[in-house]
């Protein structure tokens, strides 16, 4: 089996979770500009993270063969500090040209507050500006619906925006139809807990089909899983989903929304 | 799938949880202190599973959510709880 991961914060796992998803098939994974679990206070400490996304990771995954790629912005749960966001936004277009970089990403809400909007219309005039696509976060648990809301309104009012090159993340039973309906891409992440879980997730697929569908496991520093999208297939076959058609999902949707990049290329026997 | 299959790749696991539940319920009886609006919440959204007809899930994920439609001044801090306080 091959699948793509295409959210996964790699700076904060081992070498041990790339050899798992190497072994498991994993043929790219794609790793969206996060919160590190505490906040950053300066643009420069951003400019490092941005550094480690476009130099260093990519090296470590290539030890096992993965090719490595990033999305660059500040995090919605950074953006209540408008002035940071600002300078922080200010460094990126330096970063833009780097050989892996897909777009901006993951921005989006995170409890819904004024200054997060700002901010996120200030990134989606940086990717109108620039040509870039987009990777959204919508908030969590209570706050989901509400902000995804928010976040369809500012992307339509952008007559730049082209809905096909946006893809909003964390989708649930609630808001996936939602999103689809405004004709973005739509990721289902595959969490423990909260989020979806592996059978939530091929329900979803059930109901509203597999096209503009990816699944994730945006593995990071708190409970996540890094194989969470091969369980997810298993499940799939579990169901009765033939191979090619667990393919579609796993592996040629994401390939198909983050090929708009050029800078997305893998290589020719994956 | 037919229904026999769901059955036979879910039933236990929905069985599992469903207990969870009612020991979770039984659970929050016993315990002392105030009232909270999360265990409110979760009574409310307990209503929908007996609802006929699909939708479940939306209308439970629905029920938990901040049904506002406007910004907030300011965040107030950065988590979630899994329902709204009002
Ligand atoms: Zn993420």
């Amino acid at each position: 089996m091959r699948y793509i991961e295409p959210h996964g914060h790699m700076v904060s796992r081992t070498t041990d979770d790339y050899l798992d998803m190497v072994t498991a098939g994993c043929a790219a994974v794609c790793e969206p500009a996060f919160w590190a679990g505490f906040d950053r206070g300066t643009a420069s400490g951003f400019r490092d993270y941005f550094a480690q996304l476009t130099e260093h990771e990519p090296k470590r995954a290539a030890r096992y063969g993965l090719p490595h790629f990033c999305w660059l912005c500040i995090n919605p749960k950074e953006s209540e500090d408008v002035g940071l966001a600002r300078d922080v936004i200010a460094t990126i277009p330096e970063f833009l040209s780097r050989p892996t970089v897909l777009g901006i990403g993951e921005i989006g809400l995170n409890k819904n507050s004024k200054n997060e909007l700002r901010v996120l219309e200030m990134h989606v005039d940086l990717a109108a500006r620039h040509d870039q696509l987009i990777l959204v976060h919508t908030p969590h648990l209570e706050d989901k619906l509400k902000g995804t809301r928010l976040i369809l309104d500012v992307l339509r009012a952008d007559s730049r925006i082209k809905p096909g090159r946006v893809l909003i993340d964390h989708v649930e039973e609630h808001t996936v139809r939602a999103v689809l309906d405004r004709g973005h891409w739509a990721g289902m992440t595959l969490y423990p807990i909260s989020k979806c879980t592996p059978a939530r997730a091929v329900d979803i697929l059930d109901v509203n089909g597999t096209e503009r569908l990816w699944m994730n496991s945006a593995c990071d520093w708190g409970e996540s899983v890094p194989l969470a999208v091969p369980r997810t297939a298993l499940e799939m076959r579990r169901r009765g989903w033939s191979a090619s058609a667990i393919d579609r999902v796993v592996y040629q949707n994401p390939v198909r929304f983050l090929s708009q990049c050029p800078n997305f290329r893998l290589p020719a026997d994956a | 799938m037919t229904r026999a299959q769901v059955l036979d790749l879910y039933f236990m696991d929905a069985r599992c949880k469903l207990i969870e539940i009612a020991a979770y319920l039984d659970r929050l009886d016993r315990a002392t202190g105030e009232a909270d609006f999360r265990a409110q919440a979760f009574r409310d959204a307990l209503r929908h599973l007996a609802s006929d007809g699909a939708g479940r899930a939306a209308e439970v994920l629905r029920s938990l959510s901040d049904p506002t439609d406007q910004p907030v001044d300011k965040a107030p801090g950065k988590g979630a709880v899994g329902a709204w306080p009002g």
